[in-house]
């Protein structure tokens, strides 16, 4: 599934960098998934606004191909976590 | 992730939600379990302690709802939600009642029920979960079904024309009125919190995609009913309510349209029958 809206402004692009830049704290987030619960409707993949998960490979328990991780922007917006109708998914600050 | 497969956290939500009940009976790609979580999101921020909550829920796929909440909760008979939300309100004033249910529950089969607790401006919540189509039952056509569109009892499209949901709250007295879709979450739960601020009868309809029995027979998949809610939807709180039907083509208004005082059922009630004891 292509999703022109998103793509288009998925990494923002600033003409010069931000004076206070490096005061700026950027939350960082870690992904947590619950493989077994997982229906795989692809909500979470089509709608995180960082592109961070991936359909898995594999299949759990009910053949279902549960999320995976593919990178490490995850910014802690816990979306994925509202948005999945089976709890299977949350989001947690990085340490 | 490895690190995280080894030692799993709980959900942060478990404490609201029944786990021996989990995995719930909802489709793959049924939204029905994203606006719980939304709600359930908004109960969990909005402070108040989980046993002055109450939620209730009729008959059908959202009338699990009230089976899945880990507060006290009751699952009513068919379209008889809102009675006996009416009767926990009137036995204790001081709890919050969420009705969680569904459209044909609500608005079809407990139709009557609704437009007169909203026109006692009755201090409970309901959310509507819209799916348009009857979906436990097989997919016959209800009061939401959109003009044309297809159901196992309409099968060359359906003649009649829908409920204008929002409309009707706010003609039979409602005073909050709201309109959101599954994919806007942390609306719903900004407008659960409002709901619940909101002294007198709130009413918030929420879109969700039925892939199974509206989405199979209208060629549509869950993330391309995801895709109109992303790409044909308009925030307009300020809206002409009678111009809020549901035509993906024209575009579907979403918003916060009505939030206004009037006295609730509870404070008329007490002002007349029990001036003298209070």
């Amino acid at each position: 599934m292509t999703r022109k809206a998103i793509k288009k402004d998925e990494t923002m692009v600033f003409w010069r960098d931000p004076l206070d830049s490096d005061d700026i704290h950027v939350t960082r987030g870690v992904v947590h998934i619950i493989e077994e619960r997982c229906k795989g409707c692809g909500y979470c993949i089509a709608y995180c606004p960082r592109k961070v998960l991936e359909r898995s490979k594999d299949f759990n328990s009910n053949g279902y191909h549960p999320p995976t991780v593919k990178s490490e922007e995850c910014l802690d917006c816990c979306y994925c976590q509202l948005l999945c109708p089976e709890f299977a998914i949350f989001t947690v600050e990085a340490t | 992730m490895k690190a995280t497969a080894a030692k799993p956290l709980p959900h942060p939500m478990e404490d609201l939600i029944r786990m021996d009940r989990i995995p719930h009976i909802w489709c793959s790609g049924c939204g029905t379990g994203s606006v719980f979580m939304a709600c359930l999101s908004a109960i969990k921020e909005s402070g108040i302690p989980y046993n002055e909550f109450s939620m209730v829920s009729g008959i059908g796929c959202s009338g699990r709802g009230a089976g899945y909440i880990n507060v006290d909760s009751f699952h009513t008979t068919h379209g008889r939600a809102i009675p006996f939300a009416t009767g926990i309100k009137m036995a204790k004033p001081d709890l919050n009642v969420i009705v969680f249910s569904g459209d044909g529950d609500l608005f079809a089969i407990g139709g009557n029920h609704f437009i007169h607790a909203a026109r006692r401006n009755m201090d409970i919540t309901v959310i509507c979960v819209n799916n348009l189509i009857y979906g436990m039952t097989g997919g016959q056509v209800a009061a939401t079904t959109p003009h044309k569109a297809k159901s196992s009892t309409t099968a060359a499209g359906n003649p009649e024309t829908p409920f204008n949901l929002p409309l009707l709250a706010y003609a039979s007295g409602a005073t909050f009125v709201a309109r959101w879709t599954m994919l806007h979450s942390r609306d719903i739960a900004d407008a659960v919190q409002m709901a619940l601020n909101n002294k007198g009868f709130s009413f918030i309809e929420v879109l969700s995609p039925c892939p199974i029995n509206y989405g199979r027979r209208n060629k549509e998949k869950a993330l391309e009913t995801l895709r109109l809610y992303h790409d044909n939807t308009i925030i307009k709180s300020n809206a002409d309510l009678s111009e809020l039907d549901i035509d993906f083509k024209r575009g579907v208004v979403l918003g916060n349209f009505i939030n206004k005082e009037k006295p609730s059922h509870d404070e008329q009630y007490s002002k007349i029958y029990h001036a003298e004891a209070g």
